[in-house]
């Protein structure tokens, strides 16, 4: 059990002065620790972070993010990640070090349209994020429904080691795939379907809230198999 | 400049019944448009203006991209029912040089080397104007940014002081622009203290350009709690400001 300290910020506010070690979307000036970001900034510890309500996706090593194939090139796939990069799969990933242009048809695997579930393989400054589909749970999304969130809230759609996403699966007995890109891929019985979409729009809205999971949890569980509840 | 008519009456009352030093009645809202990253729209006197923005985003034309940080493109322009005349909707002398300068005034608040080779676009609409429609339209755009979720050092807020009648006033409207004898917009980050944009049309004798600065400075402050009470509701609307529990640390 730990102290936190929570705080609304905006960019520019001193979340807090003295000794403490600036996180993420945190700046130290001297002594102050300053906010960059519309937030809540959280104070534990030592550490002083914010915790952003806004922004785009951008792109970082090891998240796993749900695209869809904009482009095949000759030696790979473009996907569109939602974000101001566009990913790269490298067909070598695919087909092995022996690939080649011209014995591989890389449309046999991944065509144009093709949703894909992969994770961010290597990315820095100066090239465009590198995908690969290696791992449990990545690789080709065969159906299902898209919901785009803010990608700033992916986290709380997650909750505490995937309490929330497992929660709305079994209530509504719906597949999720979450992006951390802010982009969710929904199977499952159209009625579960429409009430997921239902929980996912009231944690975009509550996002803040302390109270998330039980809101959810009564919402769905006020509703069960109806479809009209709201 | 010849002045025409009396812009303060005895009492020191201007046209428009305000006192010296008091500001047009400003009303902001962030996150009105749902395509665009973020937007904001302000209300500043007769002024009406939305800000929105865009990105960071693919940098288009790809040969202008930067390597080590974004490129910020800003646009401010006039709807052709914003004035009196219509207006022509191609960009003007004196929109292309504002777009300019607000560019140049938001700049120093953002963190560009964040996010390298991609681009990030203002755009500041005005759909009525007043005088000071630049100010208002920088206050606006450092909205747009945050609401954006752009790493930012510090909002910036704008305020504009001029000389009527000899007197420096806070807060200009369209005819004290007019047939005024001096503006001075001014924009600042409140929290670093630094100027980002300070112009000057008129003359301004060394004490009255002082007086003016403070006069300026101490608007924008105004400016800026109202900005900052916008960001908050936008986003915490109802929500406690700060509290302390005591919890599982979080993964």
């Amino acid at each position: 059990m730990v102290e936190i300290t929570r705080k609304q910020v905006i960019p520019g506010d001193v979340i807090i002065t003295g000794d403490y070690r600036p996180g993420m979307f945190v700046e130290r000036r001297g002594t102050d620790l300053v906010a960059l970001r519309v937030g809540l900034a959280e104070i534990v510890r030592s550490d002083v972070k914010v915790i952003p309500l806004s922004g785009a996706y951008f792109p970082r090593v090891a998240d796993q993010v749900v695209g869809k194939v904009v482009n095949v090139t000759g030696y790979g796939w473009e996907a569109d990640i939602n974000s101001c990069f566009v990913g790269y799969l490298p067909a070598s990933f695919i087909f092995g070090r022996d690939f080649s242009p011209a014995t591989h048809d890389l449309n046999s695997r991944f065509s144009v349209g093709d949703l894909l579930m992969a994770k961010i393989e290597a990315f820095d400054r100066t090239r465009d994020p590198q995908l690969s589909i290696r791992g449990p749970g990545l690789g080709k999304i065969p159906k299902g429904d898209i919901v785009r969130i803010s990608p700033m809230k992916v986290p709380r759609l997650i909750g505490r080691k995937g309490y929330m996403v497992k929660m709305i699966s079994n209530l509504t007995h719906c597949e999720i795939k979450v992006g951390q890109n802010g982009l969710i891929v929904l199977a499952g019985p159209p009625d579960g379907v429409v009430r997921a979409i239902k929980a996912i729009d009231l944690i975009e809205q509550d996002a803040h809230m302390a109270d998330l999971a039980q809101r959810v949890e009564q919402f769905l569980g006020a509703s069960p198999g109806s479809s009209n509840s709201e | 400049m010849e002045e025409k008519r009396k812009l303060m009456d005895e009492n020191g009352i201007r046209t428009d019944g305000r006192k010296w030093d008091e500001l047009r009645p400003i009303r902001m809202e962030v996150g009105q448009l749902h395509n665009a990253d973020g937007s904001a729209y302000i209300e500043f006197g007769k002024n009406k203006i939305v800000a929105a923005v865009y990105g960071p985003k693919e940098m288009h034309p790809k040969h202008l991209l930067l390597p080590e940080r974004a490129v910020l493109k800003c646009r401010y322009h006039m709807a052709p029912f914003s004035v009196d005349e219509r207006k022509n909707p191609a960009p003007s002398r004196r929109e292309i040089e504002i777009s300019k300068v607000i560019r140049e005034a938001i700049q120093p608040a953002l963190f560009l080397e964040d996010y390298p080779r991609t681009a990030i676009q203002i755009y500041v609409e005005v759909l009525q104007s007043d005088g000071g429609s630049r100010v208002a339209g920088i206050t606006a755009a450092s909205l747009a940014l945050a609401d954006a979720g752009i790493n930012m050092r510090d909002m910036v807020v704008g305020c504009a002081v001029g000389k009527v009648d000899g007197k420096v006033v806070l807060d200009l409207n369209d005819t004290e622009d007019k047939e005024g004898s001096g503006d001075l917009p001014f924009a600042f980050m409140p929290n670093l203290n630094r100027v980002t944009l300070l112009q000057m049309d008129g003359l301004f004798t060394l004490d009255e350009f002082k007086q003016a600065l403070g006069m300026a400075r101490d608007g924008a402050l105004k400016v800026y709690q109202m900005q900052r009470e916008a960001l908050l509701k936008r986003y915490f609307a109802g929500g406690v400001a700060e509290m302390s529990t005591t919890e599982e640390e979080a993964e």
